[in-house]
């Protein structure tokens, strides 16, 4: 080698062009699946808007198979009726409600401001369905989900998932048996807005009382489960006044 | 000529059995207790290190001559670094089931110890395609063990394979569970997979004596 790879301009100026290089490397990879990359979490959104739903192409009971993206576009503007924008007292319609991060909207209902929240409204088989998206933390980092009421407050379907959960214990709570749980449960406790809880000791692993707002809890994925409970009721605390007036129609 | 030396077959095989990353080089230790709850996640990372180890060790040996020996580990680092950050991409863009399954590896393959590891034992002294050869063997031995502990732990921990329930239903009593046999919760945290490499390390070293170290 001509170089005297030990002298320290020599360093330097290796440095500085591996991070050149480096670097246009990966935002030229970036830039350019961009495109693709937010279309595929678009896609995605619409997808876990219709499992929450109930529309999916569950095959077995351990499956979660969702519409295919091909035909997800298509499908989510049959089935979902309406997008409305809940802003304090004011409701307005808005297609493109679905894009809505609901995380700032948290923070800003955090830092006392109004935010703004989307919730979508579903038609299928002659039923309507309210479903509203949640945010929370898990162990490790963020958890989200969909989270779909009938009239009377009761849940009709639940999807939740991860960023990066443990595997094994609390990345389980995409799975079909945690998820499957919440279905015919109330998120109503007598009058109050009370959420539902994923409880270690609810003693009925079997899911046959829907009325006593609790879930069995995943074994080894404590922090993950509460953090799943947290989502709920926080959620479920903000869209309170509207799914009063929701439930004084039905 | 064959494709492949005595030597170089010896740089595959080798990894696999007596000079194995996780059981005698004790690298990669962490990924290996932290993923292994699950069959699935334990093959998925075992392919993702094996692409990483084998493309990056290739890109490091052909850089040996003109990595300046003072910043080499940071040069290592950014290597790594890019390589996944360009898998984990293209995986969102063309296969994005598949990324979601991964989420969590691509950031503990940045700093599985087997990577900067091997790179520094062996890329940087060696030609690309024993280079490349030595990434395969030693991602083939990471993966062999972790493919074992991930089995036996998600076997006896969750009474599953791959997601599929081998054993019956836990809830329903069905299968094994009439007769009174209960998962055993303990193979799902960490500690027990210390354990079962324990043990892989123990029948490994009995086997073959030679292994054992004098102190």
């Amino acid at each position: 080698m001509a170089f005297n790879t030990e002298k320290n301009t020599y360093t330097v100026v290796f440095a500085a062009i591996m991070v050149v290089v480096v670097g246009s490397l990966l935002a030229f990879v970036a830039s350019g699946l961009s495109g693709k990359i937010r279309e595929n979490e678009r896609f995605e959104k619409q997808q876990n808007i219709l499992y929450a739903m109930g529309v999916n192409e569950n095959q077995d009971e351990g499956s979660v198979n969702f519409v295919p993206t091909t035909e997800v576009e298509k499908e989510f503007a049959s089935y979902i009726k309406k997008q409305i924008v809940i802003e304090g007292d004011k409701v307005t319609e808005d297609n493109e409600a679905y894009l809505i991060d609901m995380k700032r909207q948290l923070e800003v209902a955090k830092s006392g401001g109004t935010p703004k929240l989307p919730l979508f409204i579903g038609e299928k088989d002659g039923k309507e369905f309210y479903i509203i998206p949640m945010y929370g933390k898990g162990l490790w980092d963020a958890i989200w989900g969909f989270i779909s009421l009938d009239d009377q407050m009761v849940v009709q379907g639940v999807y939740f998932d991860h960023k990066g959960e443990t595997p094994g214990l609390g990345a389980n709570i995409k799975q079909r048996y945690f998820m499957d749980d919440f279905t015919g449960e109330t998120i109503m406790k007598g009058t109050q807005y009370a959420g539902i809880s994923v409880a270690k000791g609810n003693n009925d692993p079997l899911n046959k009382i829907k009325d006593d707002n609790e879930v069995d809890a995943l074994a080894g994925a404590t922090i993950t489960g509460n953090g799943v409970s947290a989502m709920i009721s926080e959620t479920v605390k903000l869209y309170k006044g509207y799914l009063q007036t929701i439930k004084d129609k039905g | 000529m064959a494709l492949l030396s005595k030597k170089d077959t010896s740089l595959i095989l080798d990894p696999l059995t007596d000079n194995n990353p996780i059981t005698i080089q004790v690298l990669g230790i962490c990924s290996a207790l932290a993923i292994t709850a699950e069959l699935k996640a334990s093959i998925v990372m075992a392919i993702s290190v094996l692409f990483v180890l084998g493309v990056g060790n290739v890109v490091i040996s052909l850089m040996r001559n003109i990595i300046p020996s003072k910043i080499r580990i940071i040069v290592q680092l950014i290597v790594v670094a890019a390589l996944v950050i360009i898998v984990d991409q293209v995986l969102k863009a063309f296969a994005y089931e598949l990324s979601k399954t991964l989420s969590v590896f691509v950031g503990l393959i940045i700093t599985n110890c087997i990577i900067m590891g091997r790179f520094e034992a062996f890329a940087l002294g060696n030609g690309p395609w024993k280079s490349f050869l030595d990434g395969i063997g030693n991602a083939a031995g990471y993966g062999v063990i972790l493919v074992i502990v991930g089995f036996f732990r998600e076997l006896l921990g969750s009474g599953t394979l791959m997601g599929y329930k081998v054993l019956g239903d836990p809830i329903a009593k069905t299968g094994l569970y009439s007769i009174g046999y209960e998962n055993n919760g303990f193979m799902l945290l960490s500690p027990m997979a210390l354990i079962v490499v324990g043990i892989i390390i123990w029948v490994q070293r009995s086997r073959n004596r030679a292994l054992i170290e004098e102190n």
